[in-house]
């Protein structure tokens, strides 16, 4: 089983978010960084860059495939992990702590109820990977 | 999954953490820990791969050679006993049918190594061509293959061999017992490094895996997947069939023209293939290096140094683990494959600067 990490939100695209404020911190889910294998490169958004839940915010690649990052919520991107440019291995090492991706000023803060609670993403993973 | 159809070593793959994926019809593990570590592992120490997936058919019989002779590339007549052959089955037109590997048993008995996908194709295309006297068996069901490749594949493997390894050259290989069961083992593979193949009765290769396993734990052995399997031969630019080359591809304009022995008798595909060697190629497989950060695939489109015209497509592509760069290979016309050329690669929606480059990309 994959490490779902307390405290957060996550979305079907195996995105977490980590609310702060107006703020939030998001990354990519255990779940999804094992999916994916090593990870060789994270593109990631400029600053400034205003992105719509659901869009595209980046891509990720391991050596076997690339993946897009799919924003969980609406925003302002107003900083990004620059650490993961040369060392991109951070989101399978630690993929909710050193390995986020970007933080975002929110737009809309009622989105996140269309986020899933740790416990219904796990049911949500187990829904679409019966194991 | 259960259409798969799935090697001796299936439950081991799994006991070992393999994740298996459907690879050209076959249940196979694609990696257990990591492609990047199993990949360094095979670079700096040695690793096991399951290539039972493999096909072998076997040629015995007073026409053996005439009919090897017509049906693949390279010249069989100039192979002794106990050596192995890198060749091609090719069409008329001078395409692949498939790159195989030839290995010579005895005076009048040959086995050819080919590709999992290609097996069924292959032997159809040969059983199509045969003339007089000989005995032509697709064996691939009933031998399971093993390759532990590396540096220090040679000590394991003499760990339950009593034959001397260090006398088998490269491409070359011998008959020898493995834990007690007959085995044939070639000096050569896939990756680049030192290491041997190993052809087995299929019921016995769980046995000689095992053994290899125990006895590599003091050399740092573990067990490496497709995807590392890949990265390992794109580094040292062996080519893949359906990627690299096909039935769409010249030898010759792969870069294989060494293994094209036009000056032996008649062969499918030597017409062809004398006309463009006197002619000239059109178009060449290049090896390239990414000047910046990203991942080359299979199908991105290749562009000219100016990013304007599209001038071909990625054949096979990755982020090399030891180099830590995106490389990759492709065909374009031969105006632009000069070695130091510019070219841009699309990667989604931006061209990404690439170099043209001498293989291999990594030198072992």
């Amino acid at each position: 089983m994959r490490e779902i990490a307390s405290g957060l939100l996550y979305s079907k695209d195996h995105e977490w978010v980590r609310i702060d404020g107006t703020e939030c911190v998001i990354g990519i889910s255990d779940h999804a960084q094992n999916s994916l294998g090593d990870i060789v490169f994270v593109e990631l958004p400029a600053l400034d860059d205003e992105i719509d839940a659901g869009d595209e915010f980046g891509t990720i690649e391991s050596v076997k495939a690339v993946s897009s990052l799919v924003m969980p919520m609406s925003g302002k991107v107003i900083e990004i992990n620059e650490a993961l440019d040369d060392e991109p291995e951070m989101v399978n090492d630690d993929c909710y702590g050193a390995g986020w991706i970007i933080r975002i000023e929110t737009a809309n803060m009622e989105e996140q109820a269309a986020l899933l609670s740790p416990e219904q993403y796990e049911a949500f993973l187990a829904e679409e990977e019966p194991e | 999954m259960s259409e798969l159809k799935t090697t001796p070593l299936n439950e081991t793959h799994r006991q070992l953490g393999g994740k298996m994926v459907d690879f050209a019809g076959w249940e196979m593990p694609i990696q257990y820990k990591g492609v990047i570590a199993e990949h360094k592992n095979t670079r700096e120490a040695v690793s096991l791969f399951d290539v039972s997936h493999m096909g072998e058919i076997y040629f015995e019989g007073k026409d053996a050679l005439t009919n090897l002779q017509k049906l693949t590339c390279n010249d069989v007549s100039k192979m002794q006993i106990g050596q192995v052959q890198y060749s091609a089955l090719l069409y008329e037109n001078g395409t692949f049918v498939d790159d195989i590997t030839v290995y010579r048993l005895a005076e009048s008995s040959y086995f050819l190594c080919v590709n999992a996908s290609n097996v069924e194709k292959n032997f159809l295309w040969i059983q199509s061509h045969l003339q007089g006297d000989l005995l032509c068996e697709n064996r691939s069901s009933q031998i399971g293959q093993i390759a532990i490749q590396g540096q220090k594949a040679i000590n394991v493997l003499q760990q339950i061999s009593k034959e001397s390894l260090e006398e088998i050259k490269y491409y070359w290989f011998r008959e020898m017992e493995l834990c007690g069961f007959p085995t044939t083992v070639a000096r050569m593979g896939y990756t680049g490094e030192d290491g041997f193949e190993i052809y087995c009765p299929q019921e016995h290769t769980v046995a000689i895996w095992e053994a290899l396993m125990e006895k590599g734990q003091s050399f740092g052995i573990a067990p490496a997947g497709l995807g590392a399997r890949d990265t390992l031969r794109l580094e040292v630019c062996f080519p893949l069939y359906g990627q690299d080359i096909d039935d769409q591809h010249l030898p010759l304009e792969a870069g294989l023209g060494r293994f094209v022995a036009l000056e032996k008798g008649d062969f499918i595909g030597k017409d062809i293939l004398q006309k463009t060697k006197k002619e000239g190629i059109q178009r060449k497989l290049i090896r390239f290096v990414l000047d910046v950060r990203g991942v080359p695939r299979s199908h991105y489109l290749i562009y000219d140094a100016e990013g304007q015209r599209s001038i071909g497509e990625v054949s096979s592509g990755t982020s090399s683990p030891t180099l830590g760069k995106g490389i990759g290979m492709g065909y374009v016309p031969i105006e632009h494959s000069k070695i130091g050329n510019k070219i841009n690669i699309q990667i989604r929606n931006k061209m990404v600067p690439a170099s043209i480059v001498k293989p291999p990309f990594v030198t072992i």
